[in-house]
């Protein structure tokens, strides 16, 4: 279980979220929509542990464990995974070798043995299959060259492969087309389980038609100002953020 | 004025200075106070586990003399692959040698140059003419591995004929001072490629510079240096590509980037384009910065550890140059060769 409570964080001295609180309980999918500039990117950074993201307030607790005080890579040990907004392309270090490393950093944070590499392959190619990706794809260097569209399966099959207990979805919508957004969005559903959390930070509707949420939760001006079953976010589609005292540019 | 003959003749006022333009960053008067004695005559130098997967005859320099093998001639069509090491074994003493190589017209030659110290303080200066006669192909790679307190120079000038093929790949770790210097005569029609690499900690400093004269219609060239310098240290790239009037058609492209691991190591880096030819292509880039702090977050966040991450990246940033390797083992040698060179710097 996620637990936030009265989170403040500033971002180069500006104060982005103000007293954010959210349970999210065990094997939960809620969703967090919001304006732009409401502070969900901050939020999913500040959850993963980027430097910059300043906490000045507040709590986050994973399983009764403080987050906020351990460094990125302690975070995704426990279990928290952040899929990126805009994933970044690493030149030179094939995107199997990068998965392979992570997993193994993953297993020997918890006193296991590195994974076999036939073992190994074997996973990333069902991965692979599952996301509809050419597995040649994961010989080249990280997300170089890819699409949008690729760059986020890459993210989910990275998910699918390290299986997180939280994990943390940044706009995963934005830039897919329709296709994409169904791949990508099986793919999430597919990794729904009853030992892990999801957090769909999303602006639009469109990403929860596909992947329902069990809750969803509206994030404006740095705080949670309402929180409701799946209707809300239909509501939100039909009447825009405007009652909750956001004018968005056109 | 060269180390060469400052050694030879023992006098101090001919080793180049800041006053020179081209020895600026690299001023070789100012470390050399005084000329040591010449080196002695040695036999016996330490192995270099870092050589061994590499299937190739072996010849040896000890303190600036041949003591094992010969010459390198490949006669026309023949192939030959030759290790060759260039060892420094006696502490305080200088030495220079010359060290030729020829390739006969459609000959093959794997080159893989050491340059090993193996003792403390020493002066050591190396240069070689390196001719390809027409269509030869020369693949060269250069592992520069010295201590913290010796300097050397070491100059080759190669001269290409048509339809050759010369590409090079010098991977250094630096020194008090150490100067790589490529001159390369490109007669046009032919191909060459001028790759480097650098890893510095330390107090070290390294300098790869190299002049690439485009003299005839439609060469080829690709120049790409790369290096990661921590602590103190200090690299210089100096690139010169020189299209003469009349070299239409040169296609000449040039890459030098480096990521500075500490506010106190610094990277010099003077490209160079002089262009008397009106048809041609000649792109430089010219790169410095630190690593990649969202690459760095971006595989913290997948679990990756800081140290390893930071080598994982730093690593991929070098291998950009040693991918271009083209020799199999040679490529392999050199990536083991940089990945224990790297993880004593991050």
């Amino acid at each position: 279980m996620l637990s936030i409570q009265n989170l403040h964080v500033s971002v180069g001295g500006k104060s982005i979220l103000k007293g954010l609180s959210l349970d999210l309980p065990q094997g939960e999918v809620h969703a967090i929509m919001g304006p732009n500039g409401a502070g969900k990117s901050t939020l999913s950074y500040t959850l993963a542990g980027r430097a910059g993201y300043e906490v000045t307030e507040g709590s986050a607790t994973l399983d009764g464990q403080d987050l906020l005080s351990l460094s990125p890579d302690e975070r995704a040990a426990k279990g928290v995974f952040l899929s990126f907004q805009y994933p970044l392309e690493i030149p030179g270090v094939p995107a199997l070798t990068f998965i392979r490393t992570a997993l193994n950093a993953k297993r020997k944070a918890k006193g296991r043995d590195e994974i076999a590499a036939p073992e190994f392959l074997k996973l990333a190619r069902a991965a692979a299959t599952g996301l509809k990706m050419d597995f040649e794809m994961l010989r080249r260097g990280l997300n170089v060259g890819f699409s949008g569209g690729e760059k986020k399966r890459m993210e989910i099959l990275q998910a699918v492969m390290l299986s997180p207990s939280l994990l943390i979805l940044d706009e995963t919508d934005s830039g897919l087309d329709i296709d994409a957004l169904r791949i990508v969005s099986e793919g999430v559903n597919n990794l729904r389980s009853p030992d892990r959390s999801m957090l769909v930070i999303t602006h639009y509707q469109r990403l929860l038609d596909h992947i329902k949420p069990d809750k969803v939760h509206v994030l404006a001006a740095g705080r949670i100002v309402a929180s409701g079953g799946p209707e809300l976010a239909l509501e939100l589609e039909r009447e825009g953020y405007d009652k909750y005292g956001v004018k968005e540019a056109a | 004025m060269s180390l060469a003959s400052a050694i030879r003749t023992r006098d101090l006022n001919e080793l180049p200075s800041r006053r020179d333009e081209d020895w600026r960053w690299s001023d070789l008067k100012a470390v050399i106070r005084v000329m040591p004695d010449p080196s002695p005559a040695a036999y016996t130098a330490a192995a270099n586990p870092a050589l061994d997967g590499i299937d190739a005859a072996r010849i040896l320099y000890i303190n600036g003399r041949l003591v094992d093998g010969g010459r390198i001639a490949i006669p026309a069509t023949g192939k030959g692959a030759f290790v060759r090491r260039f060892v420094s074994a006696t502490a305080e003493t200088a030495h220079h040698v010359d060290a030729p190589v020829e390739v006969g017209a459609g000959g093959r030659l794997l080159l893989i140059d050491s340059f090993e110290g193996q003792a403390a303080g020493y002066l050591a200066s190396t240069t070689g003419a390196i001719r390809l006669d027409e269509g030869a192909v020369v693949e060269r790679i250069v592992l520069i591995d010295e201590p913290e307190d010796a300097v050397s120079v070491a100059r080759f000038e190669v001269q290409l004929s048509e339809g050759a093929s010369f590409s090079q790949t010098v991977l250094a770790t630096g020194a008090k001072r150490q100067r790589f210097e490529t001159h390369v005569a490109h007669p046009g029609g032919a191909s060459v490629r001028l790759d480097g690499a650098y890893l510095l900690g330390g107090a070290r400093h390294s300098d790869q510079t190299t002049v690439l004269n485009h003299e005839g219609l439609a060469g080829l060239s690709s120049q790409l240096v790369k290096g990661v310098v921590a602590d103190r240290a200090r690299a210089v790239f100096q690139g010169k590509i020189i299209v003469a009037k009349g070299a239409d058609g040169t296609d000449a492209r040039m890459g030098s980037h480096a990521i500075l691991l500490s506010d106190r190591a610094e990277v010099d880096a003077k490209p160079e384009l002089e262009i008397y030819a009106d048809d041609v292509q000649c792109a430089h880039g010219n790169t410095v910065g630190a690593l990649d702090d969202a690459a760095l977050f971006y595989a913290r966040s997948r679990g990756i550890p800081e140290l390893q991450a930071k080598a994982m990246l730093t690593a991929a940033f070098v291998g950009e140059v040693v991918v271009r390797i083209g020799d199999d083992a040679a490529r392999e040698m050199a990536r083991a060769w940089v990945e224990v060179k790297l993880a004593g710097l991050v």
